[in-house]
């Protein structure tokens, strides 16, 4: 069957990150012509200075909303997305600088800027959820560039996406891995955690450090009573949670549970 | 069918060395079998390809208990000297992701292809414990049954060689004896070896089950074994059924599981459970699995990937509308009343061989001999010796 239609427009957006998400899909080699050829890139700032007026068939957002511009700009971009997806963990769950939201932004802005009036910041750092409706949202700091391939690839051929929200530890099993905190007494977010990284850390024999944030039933307050058994502080307990995906609420939750 | 239908041979018992055993994986690997077996890696015994016997796990063993395991070196050069790892032979037979079927877009259809399964042509299978041949039993009646046999299993399992070990030495979360299925092989296997750590000598007791197993051993140049060491042989068994770290009263454990459907303790394993999903990549008789239909970017080519799949999965119960079994009390229930009660009635033995490995590598250590002694000593009385179903 011929496809007459034309190609579907891409758009790739940043808000408040470190661009490594949006640069998974420069980072897609293999995969790269494929997309290229797939889909008309319309608007990518990041990888050409060629910029094509919306609307936009498919939008990948990067980023938290962390100002008021930004606030504004996001509801300008669902405007003229058809669908909204969103990349990484600071668009899905606010980033490592939703920290932010744990203490009072004045007193950083204080402390880091010399000059702190020219600044104009938000006292919080949130997920683009929370100001518009999303239609899917990617896991990952970073992204996992074949699940964005897939990602793509299922909007493409409107499908829904294969991303499972299992635990890591499916993952790792699957891969044939010894669990680290089984045989070597290593603690492992694995088991509270999103799959999608194709358990790397585990791999490496290292503990899962959360970095796809919580999985579909997160039991953090059991996992937790293993970790302190292994020897971890409740401060250390505490911070575990809170790194990338701080603000998503299961592992918020649990961080502060911990708070000392 | 497969080998299991094979009668074994009243052959009398060899006896090898270790280099005897070198002969044997030799020969194996020569008649064209891939060879797999106990390794050490990442501070385990997992299984994996094989080259030769000083791949084998000599002077290693294995502490175990629920949520912890210990690689440990032992004071001799036993080969076998070790309870059960991470890995189980499902790997092999039912392997984790297996792309079922590709489509190829043509000008105005599609293209269907099968996709050829990459196993090599035939695995052999050294150091199969007791319980593990009787997992294979299990997943034979599941994968293998005379309607819809699975063709991925099929074409893995029907020409397996299997080289099985009597354990000498019982893990801390086995528990074949009280599933009767260990610690002494009965059957399913080409050539079983138990083998004695003596002070002056390292032998294994050599029994064919087949006569392609008997070919096999006559290969290794085998001396025979005397009355001796066969009743040695049987001491080893012995010695490791009085020895299981774990054990479970199967008496009218189907009632007793079914006819408790609210009972409190499903409540207080819910709160312990990660629904991580670990116990039933362990087990080596969970079978689930789910299916991917994926596209590649282009939008030409399809294919349907079969994966791995469990009971704990959100997923594996979503029906229109979300998942029938959203929390982790009804995942937990559902897992162990079909491994225990359910899968009676379904394929008429438990699904349970005690093996203990969703015992040791559960994350926190759940450990269902307990969870079931806990709604058997919590029960009205009259019902607390079992029922009497007598199908256990």
């Amino acid at each position: 069957m011929a496809r007459a239609h034309r190609k579907p427009r891409l758009a790739v957006w940043k808000f408040a990150s470190c661009d490594g998400c949006q640069l998974s899909l420069l980072d897609c080699e293999d995969e790269l012509l494929a997309v290229a050829g797939a889909v008309e890139i319309a608007y990518f700032p990041e990888a050409s200075r060629a910029m094509v007026r919306g609307p936009y068939d498919i939008s990948l957002v990067e980023g938290s909303v962390t100002t008021p511009h930004d606030a504004e700009r996001i509801q300008a971009i669902r405007r003229q997305s058809r669908h909204l997806v969103t990349i990484g963990a600071c668009a899905t769950a606010g980033g490592i600088q939703a920290l932010r939201n744990f203490r009072d932004i004045t007193e950083f802005v204080s402390v880091v800027y010399a000059r702190p009036d020219y600044i104009e910041t938000l006292a919080t750092s949130t997920p683009i959820a929370h100001h518009v409706s999303v239609d899917f949202e990617l896991r990952g700091c970073p992204i996992s560039k074949a699940q964005l391939v897939e990602v793509l690839s299922a909007f493409i051929a409107g499908r829904k996406p294969v991303t499972p929200a299992h635990s890591v530890c499916i993952e790792c099993k699957a891969r044939g891995n010894v669990c680290v905190t089984v045989a070597h007494g290593t603690p492992c977010l694995g088991p509270v955690t999103h799959a999608g990284c194709g358990a790397l850390c585990p791999s490496y024999h290292r503990g899962c450090y959360g970095c796809f944030g919580p999985m579909e039933s997160p039991n953090t307050r059991s996992l937790s009573t293993r970790l302190a058994a292994l020897g971890m502080t409740a401060g250390d307990i505490g911070r575990v949670y809170r790194t990338f995906n701080a603000l998503a609420d299961p592992f918020r939750e649990e961080s502060e549970a911990h708070d000392t | 069918m497969t080998i299991l239908d094979t009668p074994p041979s009243p052959t009398p018992a060899r006896l090898l060395d270790t280099n005897g055993v070198g002969r044997l994986l030799d020969a194996l690997r020569e008649g064209g079998y891939e060879v797999i077996g106990p390794t050490v890696r990442d501070r385990a015994i997992v299984y994996d390809t094989i080259g030769n016997v000083a791949d084998l796990p000599a002077g290693w063993t294995d502490r175990q208990d629920a949520g912890q395991y210990r690689l440990e070196r032992r004071d001799d050069h036993a080969l076998f000297g070790y309870a059960v790892g991470p890995h189980s032979w499902k790997r092999y037979l039912q392997p984790p992701a297996t792309t079922l079927w590709r489509a190829r877009r043509t000008d105005d259809s599609f293209e269907v292809e099968t996709v050829a399964d990459e196993a090599p042509s035939r695995f052999a299978f050294v150091g199969v414990r007791a319980c593990e041949l009787h997992a294979m039993r299990i997943q034979d009646r599941v994968l293998d049954g005379d309607q819809e046999p699975d063709p991925v299993y099929h074409a893995r399992r029907n020409d397996a060689f299997i080289v099985a070990v009597n354990c000498a030495q019982a893990g801390g979360t086995c528990f074949c004896v009280s599933m009767e299925t260990g610690p002494g092989a009965d059957g399913g296997f080409d050539i079983c070896l138990t083998e004695l750590v003596e002070p002056d000598r390292h032998v294994f007791v050599a029994v064919s089950g087949s006569v392609r197993g008997q070919e096999m051993l006559d290969v290794t140049e085998p001396a025979t074994a005397g009355p001796d060491d066969v009743r040695k042989a049987e001491a080893v068994v012995e010695r490791t059924a009085a020895s299981m770290g774990r054990s479970l009263d199967t008496r009218g454990i189907h009632d007793l599981l079914l006819s408790n459907p609210e009972h409190p303790r499903w409540d207080d394993v819910a709160a312990r459970c990660l629904t991580c999903a670990n116990c039933t990549m362990v087990c080596p008789t969970c079978f689930c699995t789910s299916v991917d239909d994926l596209t590649d970017v282009s939008g030409q080519v399809a294919e349907r990937v079969r994966r791995w799949d469990s009971c704990f999965t959100m997923e594996h119960s979503y029906l229109h509308g979300g998942s029938v079994r959203a929390s982790a009390r009804s995942r937990y229930r559902q897992w162990l009343t079909h491994k225990l009660a359910t899968w009676l009635d379904q394929f008429g033995t438990s699904g349970c061989v005690g093996c203990g490995r969703c015992i040791t590598w559960c994350p926190v250590g759940i450990d269902l001999t307990e969870e079931v002694r806990a709604i058997r000593d919590t029960q009205p009385t009259g019902t607390r010796s079992g029922g009497s179903d007598g199908r256990t």
